[in-house]
C-alpha cells in the first residue's frame, strides 16, 4: 500500500537539503508510530519517493512524496499524528492513499508553480517597466533561446515552450510562473528570472528574490495540470 | 515560539554561501526555546568543534536536558563555525551566536565549554574572540559571561588557566544546581561583582577557580608550591560523582540534527566507569568507580529516546560494554520491542569472545563485516605492562571464533611508545598480524572463504595522561615514533601474508603537542595564545593542523616542549594536577606504576579490589559483592 503526502517547507527549514529531508521524514514516521513498510536486506529502510527535490534556499507550499506502508490510517488521523511530530516550518497538508497501479510521484511530474518576491531592501524596477518587460519577454515572444552550459558541453534551447505562464502581481511585487518540471524538461525559476532580467536590460543580482514553489502538477487526462494529490 | 519568527544571526547571503548552513540555524526537534525575559540565567553550552562533531556528544545532551528542566535557566548550544564562516564573521564583525535564540554569546550569563581533547584548545580562543569576550579571565568585566570549562581535559586544566574563570571537575549532574542558585541569588541582590561570585563559587564541590591559586617553581622548572591565596579557598578540589546512577537524570528527548552528524543515533549509557584498569587509560581511572545502570531504568531510557527521536539505531555506550552484566538481557529487550521498527542495535567496545558471538547471532540482520580487536600492544610483555588483561589465547581464540562464524575482516588497534617499550615489542605487532592472517587460512577451508582475509593494523603514539599510572612516564619523541612506524611497516611488508595486512599510522608531530598540553602547567597558556594569534585553528583536523606554528610559539614564549613530554617525572614532584582529588589515590597510581615496571598485571575491580581509593564514594562495583 502506498500513500502520497503533500507538505509545506517554509522559513528557516529551507537551509536543510533534500537528502536530509528524507532522513527527517523517516524518523518522523517512526515517531508518529506509523505501520511503515521497510526494504529487504541488511540495512532495511523506508521506501520513500520524492516528487521533485527542492534546492537548499528554496521554500515550498507544495512538496510531495510517496511512502509504502503496511496499513494506512484515514487522512484526518494521519495528518494529526504527523503534524504532532513535525519540526517548525514543516506542515503536512494532505495524506492520500494511492491506488495500487498508480505511478510514483516523481514519474508523473510535469509542471510546477513558483512565486518570486523581491526581498526587503533589494532594488526593484518600477511596476510599469516590469509589466512592459514581461510583455516583451513572454506574452509577445515566440521563442526564448538560451545557452545551457554544463561541465562538458553547451547547448542552445528554446525555453519559451517550457514557460506555461508568467505574470507579475503588482499588489505583492511578485512574479508568478508555471514552468515545465519533472524528468523530461525541468526549468529552474532562477534561470528564467536571470534570462528575463538580462533580456529586459535590468541588472540581476544574487539573492534578489525569495523563491517559493507553490505546487507541483501532473498532466490530467484532459491535458490540464492537476496537483499531485 | 516558531522558528518562522526567529531572526537568524546570519543573513541569507552568508548562509547560502557557506558549507552546510543548517549547522547555524538551530530549530531542530528537541532544541529548547524559551522567552529570555522569563529566565534568570542563560547558559551557552559550547563544544569547541564543528556542529557535526559537537552534536555527537552525549554529555552535552544530558546536561542540556537537565539545565532546561529548570524554569529559571535557558541552556543553548554553540559550536565552532567552520573556517569558511569564521573568516566571514571576522571580516564583517559578526559576533558569535547561540543556535536557539541566535543571540550573541557575550550576552549570556555563562559560557560553558566542554574540553574533550587537547587539540581543540585553539578553537576555544577562537570562540572567545568571535564572541567579543576578552581571552584572559582577568580582563573580563561584569558584562562578560562566566567562562567555565568541563569534561575530561579538566583533570589537568592548568594549560588553559588564563582563559577560564572556573572549571567544573567531575560529573556535571551534581553541582550545577548549586552554582546556578548561587549566581541567581547574587545577581538578584544587585551590585554583582564577578570577583565575589568566583570566590563564593570556589566553595562549591568540584569548582576550581584558577585565579585564586598561586604557583611557584623550582630552578629546574618543576613546581615548588601550588596553593590557594585565601584561607577559605580549598587547597584540594574534589571531583563530583553520581553515586546513584539509577536515579541520575538522563535525557528523554535528544536533539535531532537535520544534517548528518558523526554519531547520528540514539545513545544509551549502560554504565559509567570501567572495571579494567588499563594503565594508559585516563577514562578508566577518572570515572571510577564503575557504576552499572539498572536494566529496568535502561529499558525506560531506551523507550523514551527511541520513541521521541525516531532514530533507526541505538548504541549501547560505555568504556567496556562487555562488562555490563545484564547486557544480553538488555539486547533481548531491544530486539523484542524494536525489531519491527527496524531499529539497529550497535555494540561498540565489545570484547571478542563467546558472548560477542552470541550477541552477533541474535542481531542476525547485522552484516558480517569487520570485528575490532584492541590488543593495544603486540607482545604479551607489553600487554602486561599496560594491564590490558588480554593474552594471546584470548586474541587467537576470539579470532578463530569470528572466522568460523563467517567474518574475514579484523581491525586491530595498537600503541607505539608505551613505557618500557623495546623494538621487539613493536615487531611483535607484525607477528601478531601475521598470525591472525595465517589463522584465517588455517581455520577456514578454501571453499568457504570469501576472498582473502583483511587484517587492518592501526597504530597511534602513546600520550601519557594525568591520573594514570603512566602520568610520570617520559615520551620517546618524534624521531623514535617515525623510526618505529617505518620499522613496523617494513616488518609487515616482509611477512608471508602481507597482502592480507594493511597498516595505517598518523604523523607523530601532533602527538607531541598533545603530550605537552596533556601534562602541561600554567606556563603553556602563553603558548596557546601565541599559536592562536599566529592563526592556528581546528588543530584536531589534519587539513588545518600546522606544526610549524606550534614550534614557533614554543620558541617565542621560551617554553621547552621536551620538559613536558620527554622528561620522566620524579615520584615526589608536585604535578600540575595534584590539587585535584579524583578518587584514585596517588599511592595507588604509584603502586601501579611500579607494578607496571615489574611487568605484572593487576586484577580488575570485579575480581579483586586493589584499593584505588574510589570506594569512598559509597557506590558502584566496590560494593557489588556486598549486596
Amino acid at each position: 500500500m502506498r500513500a502520497r503526502i503533500k507538505f509545506s517547507k517554509l522559513g528557516q527549514i529551507k537551509y536543510v537539503g533534500h537528502l536530509d529531508m528524507m532522513r527527517y521524514f523517516q524518523r518522523a514516521f517512526r515517531r508518529a508510530g506509523f505501520d511503515v513498510k521497510y526494504s529487504e536486506g541488511f540495512s532495511p529502510h523506508m521506501i520513500l519517493s520524492f516528487a521533485s527535490p527542492l534546492g537548499v534556499g528554496l521554500e515550498s507550499e507544495g512538496e510531495y512524496f510517496d511512502i509504502e506502508m503496511n496499513s494506512i490510517p484515514d487522512e484526518e488521523e494521519a495528518l494529526e499524528r504527523l503534524n504532532a511530530v513535525m519540526a517548525d516550518g514543516i506542515r503536512i497538508l494532505r495524506f492520500k492513499t494511492l491506488e495500487e497501479k498508480s505511478k510514483n510521484a516523481m514519474s508523473v511530474v510535469s509542471g510546477a508553480d513558483y512565486e518570486l518576491c523581491y526581498r526587503d531592501g533589494k532594488k526593484k524596477e518600477t511596476d510599469e517597466r516590469i509589466v512592459t518587460a514581461v510583455d516583451g519577454f513572454f506574452n509577445d515572444s515566440k521563442e526564448i533561446i538560451i545557452t545551457k552550459k554544463t561541465k562538458k558541453s553547451e547547448r542552445t534551447i528554446d525555453i519559451r515552450p517550457l514557460i506555461y505562464d508568467l505574470r507579475y502581481e503588482k499588489s505583492t511585487s511578485s512574479y508568478l510562473m508555471r514552468l515545465s518540471a519533472g524528468s523530461v524538461e525541468n526549468l529552474r525559476p532562477e534561470l528564467v528570472m536571470e534570462t528575463f532580467y538580462e533580456r529586459s536590460g535590468f541588472e540581476y543580482e544574487a539573492f534578489l528574490f525569495r523563491i517559493i514553489r507553490k505546487d507541483i502538477y501532473m498532466t490530467g487526462e484532459d491535458g490540464r495540470f492537476v496537483p499531485l494529490c | 515560539m516558531s522558528s518562522l519568527e526567529r531572526k537568524l544571526a546570519l543573513p541569507e547571503e552568508i548562509l547560502l554561501a557557506v558549507s552546510n548552513p543548517a549547522r547555524y540555524t538551530g530549530g531542530e526537534i528537541g532544541s529548547v526555546m524559551k522567552q529570555k525575559a522569563s529566565v534568570r540565567l542563560r547558559f551557552a553550552f559550547c563544544f569547541p568543534d564543528v556542529y557535526e562533531i559537537g552534536m555527537s556528544h552525549l554529555g552535552i545532551q544530558i546536561l542540556y536536558d537537565m539545565f532546561n528542566k529548570r524554569e529559571d535557566v535557558w541552556c543553548e548550544r554553540v559550536y565552532s563555525p567552520w573556517p569558511d564562516l569564521s573568516d566571514i564573521m571576522k571580516e564583517k564583525n559578526i559576533p558569535l551566536f547561540a543556535l536557539e535564540s541566535q543571540d550573541n554569546v557575550r550576552e549570556f550569563d555563562f559560557l560553558g565549554i566542554t574540553l574533550q581533547y587537547e587539540m581543540c584548545y585553539t578553537n576555544i580562543l577562537e570562540i572567545l574572540s568571535l564572541s567579543g569576550i576578552p581571552l584572559s579571565s582577568k580582563d573580563r568585566t561584569e558584562d562578560d559571561p562566566i567562562v567555565i570549562g568541563g569534561g575530561p581535559c579538566t583533570y589537568n586544566p592548568e594549560p588553559l588557566y588564563e582563559f577560564f574563570d572556573m572549571f567544573y571537575i567531575g560529573e556535571g549532574e551534581i553541582s550545577y544546581d548549586r552554582l546556578f542558585d548561587l549566581y541567581i541569588g547574587m545577581r538578584a541582590k544587585g551590585d554583582f561583582k564577578r570577583e565575589d561570585f568566583l570566590r563564593e563559587a570556589s566553595h562549591i564541590e568540584g569548582i576550581y577557580v584558577p585565579s585564586l591559586y598561586e604557583v611557584s617553581y623550582n630552578d629546574d622548572g618543576t613546581i615548588k608550591s601550588f596553593k590557594p591565596m585565601y584561607d577559605d579557598v580549598p587547597a584540594v578540589v574534589s571531583k563530583t560523582v553520581v553515586v546513584d546512577f539509577d536515579t541520575a537524570p538522563y535525557l528523554s528527548q535528544p536533539i535531532l540534527p537535520f544534517i548528518k552528524v558523526t554519531q547520528d543515533r540514539a545513545v544509551l549509557e549502560v554504565q559509567r566507569g570501567c572495571i579494567r584498569g588499563c594503565r594508559f587509560c585516563q577514562a578508566g581511572m577518572i570515572y571510577r568507580p564503575n557504576r552499572q545502570k539498572n536494566i529496568e531504568v535502561l529499558k525506560k531510557d531506551a523507550d523514551n529516546i527511541l520513541n521521541n527521536s525516531g532514530y533507526e539505531e541505538i548504541t549501547l555506550s560505555s568504556l567496556s560494554t562487555s562488562d555490563y552484566q545484564t547486557l544480553e538481557e538488555l539486547v533481548d529487550y531491544l530486539i523484542e520491542n524494536y525489531s519491527d521498527k527496524k531499529v539497529n542495535i550497535s555494540l561498540p567496545s565489545l570484547r571478542i569472545d563467546s558472548v560477542f558471538l552470541s550477541l552477533m547471532e541474535k542481531l542476525s540482520d547485522v552484516k558480517k563485516n569487520s570485528v575490532t580487536f584492541a590488543p593495544e600492544a603486540g607482545s604479551q610483555r607489553m600487554r602486561d605492562v599496560i594491564n590490558k588483561g588480554l593474552n594471546i589465547e584470548d586474541i587467537m581464540g576470539g579470532a578463530r571464533m569470528v572466522y568460523e562464524a563467517g567474518y574475514n575482516k579484523i581491525k586491530c588497534y595498537f600503541m607505539i611508545g608505551l613505557p618500557g617499550e623495546r623494538p621487539e615489542d613493536v615487531e611483535a605487532i607484525a607477528v601478531l598480524a601475521e598470525d591472525l592472517a595465517m589463522l584465517y587460512y588455517d581455520t577456514v577451508p578454501k571453499e568457504k572463504r570469501n576472498g582473502k582475509c583483511q587484517i587492518t593494523v592501526s597504530t597511534s603514539f602513546f600520550v601519557p595522561k594525568p591520573f594514570t599510572p603512566f602520568q610520570w612516564a617520559g615520551m620517546q619523541g618524534e624521531e623514535y615514533y617515525k623510526e618505529m612506524a617505518h620499522m613496523l611497516k617494513g616488518k609487515i611488508i616482509s611477512t608471508l601474508n602481507h597482502k592480507s595486512i594493511h597498516y595505517m599510522y598518523h604523523e607523530p608531530d601532533v602527538t607531541m603537542i598533545e603530550g605537552v598540553l596533556a601534562r602541561g602547567d600554567r606556563r603553556l597558556s602563553s603558548v596557546i595564545r601565541a599559536v592562536y594569534e599566529a592563526g592556528a585553528h581546528f588543530d584536531a583536523w589534519t587539513e588545518y593542523y600546522d606544526n610549524e606554528k606550534w614550534v614557533n610559539a614554543f620558541k617565542s614564549c621560551g617554553v621547552d616542549p621536551d620538559f613536558y613530554t620527554k622528561r620522566e617525572r620524579f615520584l615526589d614532584e608536585i604535578l600540575p594536577w595534584d590539587f585535584i582529588e579524583c578518587g584514585v589515590s596517588k599511592e595507588f597510581l604509584t603502586r601501579e606504576w611500579r607494578t607496571a615496571m615489574g611487568e605484572k598485571v593487576t586484577p580488575n575491580c570485579r575480581e579483586r579490589c586493589s584499593a584505588c581509593g574510589a570506594k569512598k564514594y559509597g557506590g558502584g562495583v566496590c560494593y557489588e559483592s556486598q549486596n
